[in-house]
Formats: structure tokens, C-alpha cells, sequence
């Protein structure tokens, strides 16, 4: 039940584009296609997960045992790019096909402050490590449905007349505050 | 006086926040009050300057090939100093701010002046690179701050500017009005800019 309760609260209630402000770079940059968003969504579901798998070992296991907390952030962006890598690597060889689909959005990863963001936010709620695990996949699930919802709507918006100075960035913004207002209605869900 | 552009670039044409769109999640999540736009932007001006200076002190040593990891660290380096510092002296600003502290290592306006500016350029002008960027990105923040917390709050830098009871846009310090604020304030700035060509 516990476990139901923390699923809804990554994924709807506080989701972590439209309530948590993670990973906006990524959400206003690849949120064109429905196509691509889905594939940067797999992305960094699969890294997200593995990530914090890692690094909940390594804060439980090397950081506390040593008592160095403090290094926490060097570890954790060092260990979050070196799995990016590994994954590239890893998926280039054993599964070309889904290497092509992802392309380019694997190294993006490094770069979203959701992954490090997330792996810091489970230390500090003292989840255990399936929890933690259950936790960052569905706060990634979270983010894929923000990515898509985002870019269903901004497909239509290209066929739609607006305002020089609104274009880009601008009305992108406008669409995701509506997106987040629509979001806070499920505040009393859990 | 021709040093002063690389200072001033930041300030407004480059705007960090308004024009190149960089650093966009600490933008939206830290600014509910204008306080916090400041301490946001002076945490990241810090570790801006120096990361700069020391990327272009180092930039003959680092290999080309592992520059970004080797950027990542310099910054990360930063960020903990900062983290530490802010922890021991403003406590109240640093339990604001919270988990977007550790998250300056990621903030993409200093891996990008680190690998577009500093390890290009004279030391001295990265300095001043990094801190027009990182002032930049303050006063951007600030700005926004200031119009949440004056919509949202009815107040300033915590000056009240209506009475107590007066009915605020609660929305403007909820997710949405975060959105919404700088959504609107890239439009008159693209509007500005065209305006008088800047």
C-alpha cells in the first residue's frame, strides 16, 4: 500500500516537471514529436532506475561507512555520467536496434538535473533500496508523461497562428504553466 | 575598457536566463521570493567565477578528450564548497533552497561558459565572463522573484506593500506561476530586443 501511495505521488501529484521543476532543459528542448519524447521518456526511465540503484549503494555502503557525506555530489555526478556511458556502450553492442531509437538522447542524460536530483532527494527520504528504486522509476515515468502530454500539445500548436514574440520559448512556458495548473487538481489524491 | 565587454555581455544581450534560455530549472524552482532569487544567483555566481578561472588556468593541462569530466569535477568541487558554506551560515536560506544547491552541478550555464568561453579565452576574461553571466543570471532572478512575491505575496524582499489581509494571485508562488512569469518575461524580452535591436 505504502509502496502504491509513493508510485502516485512520483508519477501525478508531485511530478517532478510540472510540480519539482526537474528536468526542464530536457522538457522544453526535445518536447516536439510525440516520437522522440517517448524515446527520450525510455532513456531516462532506464537510466534513472539504475542510477539510483548505484548510488544508493554507494551513499549506504562507501559514503557513510567512511563518514565523507560531504562528497556526495562529486560521487554522485561522476558515477551518474560514468553509467550514462556504460549504458551507451553496453546498448551499442548488445542491442543496436534500441541504441538507434535512443541516438542522441543517452548522452543528454548526463546533463538532466532530474537524475542527480532524484538520487539525492531518495537518500534524504530514507527510502530503502526497492523503494528507492520504485521511487525513481516512477518519478521517470512521471517525467515521460509530462514529455508526451507536452509535445501532443505542441504539435498542434505549430498549426496554429502566434504572436512573433510568443514563439519559441515563451509560449512553451505558457503551455507548461497550464499543463502544471492542470496537475495541481490531484493534489488531494493520496 | 575593451575587457568591460565580456563583463557587461552577460549582464543583458546574453542574458543567461531571459535570452540563452540556460539554467532553466533553479529559474522556475527557487524563485517564490526575491530573496531566494538572490541567494539562488550569488551561490551560482561563486561557483561561475571560479569555475571559470580555473578552467582557463588549466586549459593547457586537461586532454581534450576527458575536458567534460574534468569541467564536471572542477565544478562539482565548487558546488561543495558553497554547499558547506551556505549550511554553516544561512541556514534558513540553504533549507529553502534545498536539494537546487547540489543541483548547481548540472545547471548547464556553467558546464557551458566552461567549455564555450573559459577554456578558450585569457584568464582574466573568463573571470570577468563568469562573473557578468553569474550576475546576470542574479539579477534575472531576482526579477522574477520579485514579481512572484509581489503578485503572489503581496510583499517585497519580505517589506510588506499590502495590508494583511489583502487578497494576493496565490497561484503566482504555486508550480504554475513560475511558468507563467517567465514564460511572460522571455516575450518582452524577445519584444525589447527586436524593438531596439540590441
Amino acid at each position: 500500500m505504502e509502496l502504491i501511495k509513493i508510485v502516485i505521488l512520483a508519477l501525478i501529484v508531485n511530478n517532478v516537471v510540472l510540480a519539482q521543476f526537474l528536468g526542464i532543459c530536457p522538457f522544453l528542448g526535445v518536447s516536439n514529436k510525440v516520437q522522440t519524447s517517448l524515446g527520450m521518456g525510455a532513456a531516462v526511465i532506464f537510466v534513472m532506475a539504475l542510477a539510483n540503484l548505484v548510488t544508493y549503494l554507494i551513499q549506504f555502503y562507501v559514503l557513510n561507512p567512511l563518514n565523507i557525506q560531504f562528497m556526495q555530489t562529486i560521487t554522485f555526478i561522476l558515477v551518474i555520467a560514468f553509467l550514462v556511458q556504460v549504458v551507451e556502450i553496453i546498448l551499442k553492442k548488445s542491442a543496436p536496434s534500441l541504441y538507434q531509437a535512443l541516438g542522441i538522447y543517452l548522452p543528454l542524460i548526463t546533463t538532466n538535473c532530474a537524475v542527480l536530483g532524484i538520487a539525492i532527494l531518495a537518500v534524504q527520504k530514507d527510502y530503502n533500496l526497492i523503494t528507492s528504486v520504485i521511487y525513481s522509476s516512477a518519478t521517470a515515468a512521471g517525467f515521460t508523461l509530462a514529455l508526451v502530454l507536452m509535445a501532443g500539445i505542441r504539435e498542434q500548436l505549430e498549426l496554429t497562428g502566434i504572436p512573433k514574440g510568443m514563439k519559441g520559448f515563451p509560449i512553451s512556458l505558457i503551455t507548461a504553466g497550464l499543463l502544471s495548473l492542470a496537475f495541481m487538481g490531484f493534489a488531494n489524491l493520496v | 575598457m575593451s575587457n568591460m565587454k565580456y563583463f557587461t555581455s552577460g549582464l543583458i544581450k546574453n542574458n543567461p536566463s531571459f535570452v540563452l534560455v540556460l539554467g532553466t530549472c533553479p529559474a522556475l524552482a527557487v524563485t517564490t521570493a526575491a530573496m531566494n532569487g538572490v541567494g539562488m544567483g550569488m551561490a551560482s555566481t561563486f561557483v561561475l567565477v571560479c569555475s571559470n578561472l580555473l578552467v582557463a588556468l588549466l586549459k593547457n593541462v586537461i586532454p581534450d578528450k576527458v575536458r567534460i569530466a574534468a569541467f564536471i569535477v572542477v565544478i562539482a568541487t565548487f558546488v561543495t564548497i558553497v554547499d558547506l558554506v551556505m549550511k554553516a551560515y544561512t541556514p534558513d536560506l540553504y533549507k529553502t533552497l534545498g536539494i537546487f544547491i547540489p543541483l548547481i552541478v548540472v545547471n548547464c550555464i556553467i558546464l557551458g561558459r566552461a567549455e564555450a568561453f573559459a577554456q578558450k579565452n585569457k584568464v582574466h576574461h573568463a573571470v570577468l565572463d563568469g562573473l557578468g553571466m553569474g550576475l546576470g543570471f542574479t539579477l534575472a532572478l531576482t526579477i522574477m522573484g520579485g514579481i512572484r512575491e509581489i503578485l503572489g505575496n503581496g510583499s517585497i524582499f519580505d517589506i510588506r506593500l499590502m495590508s494583511q489581509e489583502a487578497k494576493t494571485i496565490l497561484i503566482f508562488i504555486l508550480p504554475p506561476g513560475a511558468f507563467l512569469t517567465y514564460g511572460y518575461l522571455i516575450a518582452i524580452m524577445n519584444r525589447i530586443k527586436s524593438r531596439y535591436n540590441i
